[in-house]
């Protein structure tokens, strides 16, 4: 039963008509026929077996049972599950078994969730393609010769197909949402610190979140629902009790504001014009259903991919040194430990990872610090002002995912300047620190484009809302990809 | 009611880069410091690699000069996006890894020790 | 700020030395993990993934290692600031799992403190001078690399990650000091201080002080700094003060030549009594510190603070003070009896037992000799052992009433300390009350006599020294059990017919 929504699932399970076991398997035979799609970088059929057997028994025990019991889920490959590989789809961290368990997959396990394997990334979490995967590329599976975005291009794409009907991805500055719009499915990226990063391997601390991806802004608050909530293991957990998200869906979006920041949509605008079509005419629709829509401005915006690569690369330099193969991963021969440090790290990494790290060490280095990292973390000061500033007059805040559809594999890996631009409209959202949604709002050159709205902090709810909102009233959410099996 | 016009657009960098943002002073990187940087990191650099890579630097940080020109001298930086109080811990000792998990990962092992290659003088590693 | 003297430690120059010192913070548990804080176990026994550095972890911050850090920084008159920062201090090193230390940097826990610090050195006249304290702060601790190729090889290192992440607390002094005899008071004296605070047991030997010393040298009267090296992993106190030596000797000779110092990590050679150049410091390392994004600031309350104040424990310089003031202790016996807080606890109740400060120099002598002999001979504190308070204060009492010789007591000294118990009962089981039966002592007193005539004759010339003589032969003849004071009037008059 693929493409089945999460509560489609749940209810075929409640009623009988098929068992978690009988989902687990044919979720894995349509991981198995999509291979080509690079979605999975490892199935763990036995573990989903296991857990899908203890699902149904609580079924039969007749005991309560939480919306994800006995729902084959994906899951990143940054994310750690104890006793599994955990490889961040690089070569340094070949043959590391997680010998702990990380939170946001506990929760899964504890909401009962069946996990199926770990989706394909771009190394580290660093990339909007998938492209930077030491095990290959994920195709779009809307166009096999396309990116499904990225870094979590795995699960977005695994997600697009109905292998799963939903999963978690990790967004730094927008790797969730990004692939999420380039596969044509729903991505959020929570509030920072609404769910625990114990378990998430590390990017760039101040930005990294872990968040859902689904094809309904339903699925999403389910899935958000089981994941969130605060960590004693996560000291920038946030203390903030967790939402019934999904009581937060009624459809009703009448007097919603919805500010659109003049950066995003005037004239010299990065987006290309067939994009940025399709989401006027999503928040056309919105409008119709009584939201308002009113001009803002996000006036540092424009700085903040320059602001965004500085903290996050410094970040990811001091994040990374301890791949070093001392204590696990792989360790390159060497004579002496000075050799084994450059030679573990330099065959370990792929050139993306190498790149930010010389470009985070340089960052943080004596004599360079206050002209780059301090500045950056004063200009995010000024972006966070803008968005409280925004958001005094607005509820919501929209703007394209993505400034282009899925491009062609290989055509930007060239120039990483231009790669980093797809992140042109989400970085500001994990530099501010307030939550983002992309859904789908149709096709431009025939490829999923997507629709962001970003919200204030702990205001995943009315992001929710206007997201469900739009999908009580529009069906790009329910388009199949013609690669799907 | 929209802002602005679909229509003839600029796009990526010179938007990107922000109204009066020029390449003005390009940063440049020499080569030793690209060595430098790269020894903090425990990287080891092929040649065309480093030139490569100093190319690709600069570049990058020809783009974040643009950021010189903000004035910030009475903004206080953000390090943690969210404001939180302090989160501490009880101080109780509670269950470890047991030492055979501790060290199951190792690429090298002596017993329960983790081995490395000798560290040819006090600093060098 | 000093307002130390200038010790003349040497002819030519004046000696500038600074002390950094990192103590184990007294936990149960690591500075970040809930790891547990132990000693001796075997290799990576203690370990947390936390600890281990794996991917995806994070720091969570031990409440009791901050509450004892700022009792520390208070104890030593630091300015705590109510808001501090921890930052990632990263370098590469097999015992460092994350390829970084979270320490404190720019914005550390307490700044601008100072210890009165009691010069060593003979004479009436009282030393003391001031070492001002630069900055207090938290850190973790590394693990251990041990490159001994008994153990690890001769081709590798093994690493032990046991001690990684125990909380540390670094005290680094102004450049103050100005002798290796300071320094080495210094270190006891900020010891003391610690374990007073409980903020750490600070036992070299197990690895929970450890001392890194800068010295420089420059001519008297000058306020510039010469160029410092740094000594390194000297183990004791002894060595620190070796150490310097040493390396003070090196430098005169270089600049006595002519010539000048470099910056340098030196090496003690204990063995040979000399310094040896480690590693040049040609460029200062770069750590690339930044705020730790793992970690929010520490932020204290000025209440939190008050009450951590409120909280010390009287403080060894006030407790001897006190001693002298209230007890009426000479300086000497104050200063011993606050050795450790626990003896002065002992001490003082101890006093109050023995029925208040008009028994103070009674029971001060007694511990200052008996007990603390004892004590040293056993290599036991005065809290590991079972001598209570109140025994010791019966057993003076004992003594004072006549019940038992001073003779027969002292050794009871040693049995309380060992098997605990009640002092008048361990003297009438061993039969060791006071002989007064004049009769007795009589005899016992004209056997000391008849056996010794030249010193009697002595005595009955006027001399006392024979007469203590005597009186010590009676003394074992009786098993120490004569009444003293009428062995003495026995003899003086069987001697001098008084």
């Amino acid at each position: 039963m693929p493409f089945e929504s999460v509560v489609e699932l749940r209810a075929a399970l409640d009623a009988g008509r098929t068992c978690a076991l009988e989902l687990a398997e044919a979720a894995l035979a349509r991981a198995e026929a999509a291979r080509g799609l690079g979605a999975f970088l490892r199935l763990r059929p036995e573990g989903a077996r296991a857990e899908a057997a203890e699902s149904d028994a609580r079924r039969a025990r007749g005991e309560r049972l939480s919306p994800l019991d006995g729902v084959p889920l994906a899951i990143k490959d940054n994310l750690i599950q104890e006793g599994e590989p955990c490889g961040c789809a690089s070569r340094i961290l070949e043959g590391f078994v997680a010998p702990y368990q990380g939170t946001p997959v506990a929760r899964l396990l504890a909401a009962g969730a069946v996990i199926l394997g770990r989706t394909n990334m771009d190394e580290f979490a660093m990339g909007s393609s998938t492209e930077n995967s030491a095990r290959g590329p994920t195709r779009n599976p809307w166009d096999a010769e396309r990116v499904p975005g990225g870094s979590s291009g795995g699960s977005a794409a695994a997600v697009a197909v109905g292998i799963v009907p939903g999963a978690l991805g990790s967004d730094t500055g927008g790797s969730i949402r990004q692939p999420a719009s380039l596969s044509g499915v729903v991505g959020l990226k929570p509030t920072y610190g609404r769910v625990s990063r114990y378990g998430l391997v590390a990017f760039a601390s101040s930005l990294d979140q872990v968040g859902p991806l689904a094809r309904s802004a339903l699925d999403c608050a389910l899935l958000l629902e089981a994941i969130a909530g605060h960590d004693p293991a996560d000291s920038t957990s946030l203390p903030d009790p967790v939402p019934r998200y999904r009581d937060a869906l009624s459809g009703d979006v009448r007097g919603l504001r919805i500010g659109l920041p003049r950066e995003f949509f005037e004239e010299r605008s990065a987006a290309d014009p067939a994009v940025l079509a399709c989401v006027r005419e999503a928040l056309g629709e919105l409008e119709r259903a009584g939201a308002e829509l009113r001009a803002v401005g996000l006036p540092h915006a424009q700085h903040a991919i320059a602001t965004y690569y500085l903290i996050a690369t410094a970040e990811a330099s001091s994040n990374l040194a301890r791949y070093d193969g001392v204590r696990f991963g792989r360790r390159a021969a060497a004579a002496s430990l000075g050799e084994m440090y450059r030679r573990t790290r330099s065959q370990g990494f792929g050139p993306e990872v190498k790149r930010r790290i010389l470009l985070g060490t340089y960052v943080l280095s004596a004599g360079y610090y206050d002209a780059y990292y301090r500045k950056a973390m004063k200009i995010r000061t000024l972006l966070r002002r803008d968005f409280e500033a925004a958001f005094a007059d607005c509820d919501v805040l929209a703007s394209p995912t993505s400034p282009e559809v899925a491009f062609r594999i290989g055509e930007k890996s060239k120039d990483p300047l231009r790669m980093y631009l797809s992140d042109i409209y989400t970085v500001s959202a994990n530099l501010a620190g307030v939550p983002a949604i992309s859904l789908p709002c149709g096709f431009a050159h025939a490829l999923p484009v997507g629709l962001q709205l970003l919200g204030r902090p702990l205001d995943e709810a009315t992001l929710l809302r206007a997201a469900d909102a739009y999908q009580r009233r529009t069906d790009w959410h329910l388009r199949r990809p013609g690669a799907a099996p | 009611m929209l802002p602005g016009n679909p229509g003839k657009q600029d796009r990526g960098l010179v938007w990107a880069l922000g109204a009066g943002a020029t390449f003005g002073t390009m940063a440049r990187i020499e080569r030793g410091e690209v060595e430098r940087i790269a020894d903090l990191a425990r990287l080891e650099l092929a040649p065309d690699e480093a030139e490569r890579m100093t190319a690709e630097l600069e570049a990058i940080l020809a783009y974040v000069e643009s950021l010189r020109a903000i004035e910030t001298d009475s903004v206080e930086p953000t390090y943690h996006a969210i404001p939180l109080a302090t989160p501490l811990r009880d101080d109780r000792a509670a269950a470890v890894l047991s030492a055979e998990r501790v060290v199951a990962n190792a690429p090298e092992r002596d017993g329960f020790a983790f081995v490395v290659p000798k560290v040819l003088d006090e600093d060098e590693a | 700020m000093s307002a130390a003297p200038i010790r003349d430690v040497h002819p030519r120059y004046e000696v500038v030395i600074g002390l950094e010192v990192h103590v184990h913070l007294c936990t149960e548990s690591k500075l970040f993990s809930p790891a547990p804080v132990r000693y001796g176990d075997a290799p990576n026994h203690d370990v947390h993934p936390v600890d281990l550095g794996l991917p995806g972890v994070l720091p969570v911050l031990n409440r009791r290692a901050v509450e004892l850090a700022v009792r520390a920084a208070l104890a030593t008159h630091c300015t705590v600031h109510p808001r501090s920062v921890f930052a990632r201090k990263n370098y590469f090193y097999p015992d460092l799992p994350k390829g970084y230390q979270i320490s404190q940097y720019e914005e550390p826990l307490a700044t601008g403190g100072w210890l009165d610090v009691e010069l060593p050195g003979g004479g009436a006249e009282a030393r003391s001078a001031r070492v001002g304290l630069t900055r207090i702060h938290i850190e973790e601790d590394a693990g251990k690399s041990i490159h001994d190729a008994a153990i690890a090889g001769r081709e590798g290192s093994h690493v032990d990650l046991n001690r990684a992440g125990v909380p540390l607390l670094e005290i680094v002094s102004e450049p103050d000091l100005r002798s290796p005899e300071e320094a080495g008071a210094y270190l006891r004296a900020l010891r003391q201080v610690l374990r007073y605070t409980g903020a750490s047991d600070a036992d070299m030997e197990k690895g929970q002080l450890r001392c890194d010393a800068n010295v420089s040298l420059r001519p008297p009267g000058s306020t510039r700094l010469g160029t410092r090296t740094e000594l390194k992993n000297l183990n004791s106190f002894r060595f620190v003060e070796e150490a310097l030596r040493a390396e003070i000797a090196r430098q005169s000779a270089i600049l006595d030549a002519g010539g000048s110092v470099q910056q340098a990590t030196m090496h003690y050679d204990a063995a040979r009594g000399t310094t040896r150049v480690m590693r040049l410091k040609e460029n200062a390392d770069d750590y690339r510190y930044f705020p730790d994004p793992d970690l929010i600031p520490l932020e204290l309350g000025a209440d939190a603070i008050e009450a951590v104040r409120r909280a010390l424990p009287e403080l060894p310089e006030r407790r001897r003070a006190r001693f002298e003031r209230e007890l009426g202790l000479s300086a000497y016996d104050a200063r011993i009896l606050t050795e450790s807080r626990a003896l002065a606890d002992f001490f003082e109740a101890a006093v109050a037992r023995a029925g208040g400060a008009a028994h103070a120099k009674r029971v001060a002598n007694w511990i200052a000799r008996d007990v603390l002999q004892a004590l040293g001979e056993r290599g036991v504190e005065i809290d590991a052992t079972r001598l209570e308070p109140a025994a010791l204060a019966a057993l003076i009492r004992l003594v004072d009433a006549g019940t038992a010789t001073a003779a027969s007591a002292r050794p009871l000294v040693a049995e309380l300390i060992e098997r605990g118990g009640d002092p008048a009962e361990l003297i009438r089981e061993r039969g060791l009350e006071t002989v007064s039966d004049a009769a007795v002592l009589e005899r016992a007193a004209d056997a000391a006599i008849a056996a010794h005539p030249e010193v009697a004759a002595q005595v009955r010339g006027g001399e006392e020294k024979g007469l203590n003589f005597l009186m010590g032969q009676v003394m074992k003849q009786t098993k120490g059990k004569a009444n003293p004071r009428q062995v003495r009037e026995i003899l003086a008059r069987r001697l001098r017919g008084a």
